[in-house]
């Protein structure tokens, strides 16, 4: 088997990650897309690495999962201070920085 | 023979739990449905010869964040006092933007000539990627510790009592 389905089933991935992003109306769920487009990601690059022969990908994956991870650590940090201060889940909510 | 099949059960489990995450109207269950989709990725990395990299990823990735995320949901639910639940809005320009992207994404790999073999690995993988971390990467490994640490803080930070 190739390289190709591999890629076809982390750009899927990754799309269906966007489309939460995009859509989702609470924090937290945006946050979970989020994770999902960084899982096509490392899809990708262990693909790539495998299929090319070079480990470098999979280093790189390495520090992604770790750099992910610290990511959602800061971003449910912030996400549990905005509920204290605003009350509120939903990002429409959320527009103090709105001009 | 055996890998076309598992990667089409793998690919089934993972579009329809990654599915699953962005519709689901409880988010709980959203999580959960996360946690189905990063173990299949350790399944696909199973797949690519990257053991070390599955077991990082059952640990790392479905372990730690799946339960930061219930934590945060518990929390919030109980300083909020009501039953969070997840709606979608602008479905349709979102559907259509991810659709269009992934378009562009299909005929860029379809058109592109892809290798088709992998090449013969030598020796261990696992030894391998640990030699490079300490020696190659050192530097960018030094960094993740500081980028780590600094978020460590930053949470914590962001996580005390009210004054």
């Amino acid at each position: 088997m190739g390289l190709q389905p591999y890629l076809l089933l982390s750009a899927a991935i990754f799309c269906i990650g966007l489309f939460g992003v995009t859509t989702r109306r609470n924090t937290i769920g945006i946050l979970l897309g989020i994770e999902l487009m960084m899982n096509a990601v490392n899809i990708n690059l262990v693909a790539f690495a495998r299929y090319t022969g070079v480990a470098s990908g999979m280093i790189f994956t390495v520090f992604t999962i770790c750099i992910t991870v610290t990511e959602a650590a800061l971003g449910l940090a912030i996400v549990i201070l905005l509920f204290r201060v605003r009350r509120t889940v939903m990002a429409d909510h959320l527009d103090l920085l709105k001009g | 023979m055996t890998e076309q099949l598992t990667f089409a059960g793998l690919s089934i489990v993972l579009v329809g739990s990654a599915l699953a995450v962005v519709l689901s109207k409880n988010l709980f269950h959203a999580v959960l449905w996360l946690a189905l989709a990063l173990t299949g990725t350790a399944g696909v990395f199973l797949l690519l010869d990257a053991e070390f990299l599955a077991a990082v990823q059952l640990l790392l990735y479905a372990g730690g964040i799946i339960t930061i995320v219930v934590f945060a949901i518990v929390v919030t639910e109980r300083l909020i006092g009501e039953r969070l639940t997840q709606t979608n809005m602008r479905i349709g320009g979102g559907a259509l933007m991810a659709l269009v992207l992934l378009g562009f994404l299909a005929t860029v790999v379809i058109r592109h000539p892809l290798p088709m073999t992998r090449p013969e690995m030598s020796g261990d993988l696992t030894r391998m990627l640990g030699q490079s971390v300490l020696t190659q990467y050192v530097l960018s490994f030094e960094l993740l510790a500081v980028l780590m640490l600094a978020g460590m803080l930053g949470a914590i930070y962001f996580a005390r009592p009210e004054d």
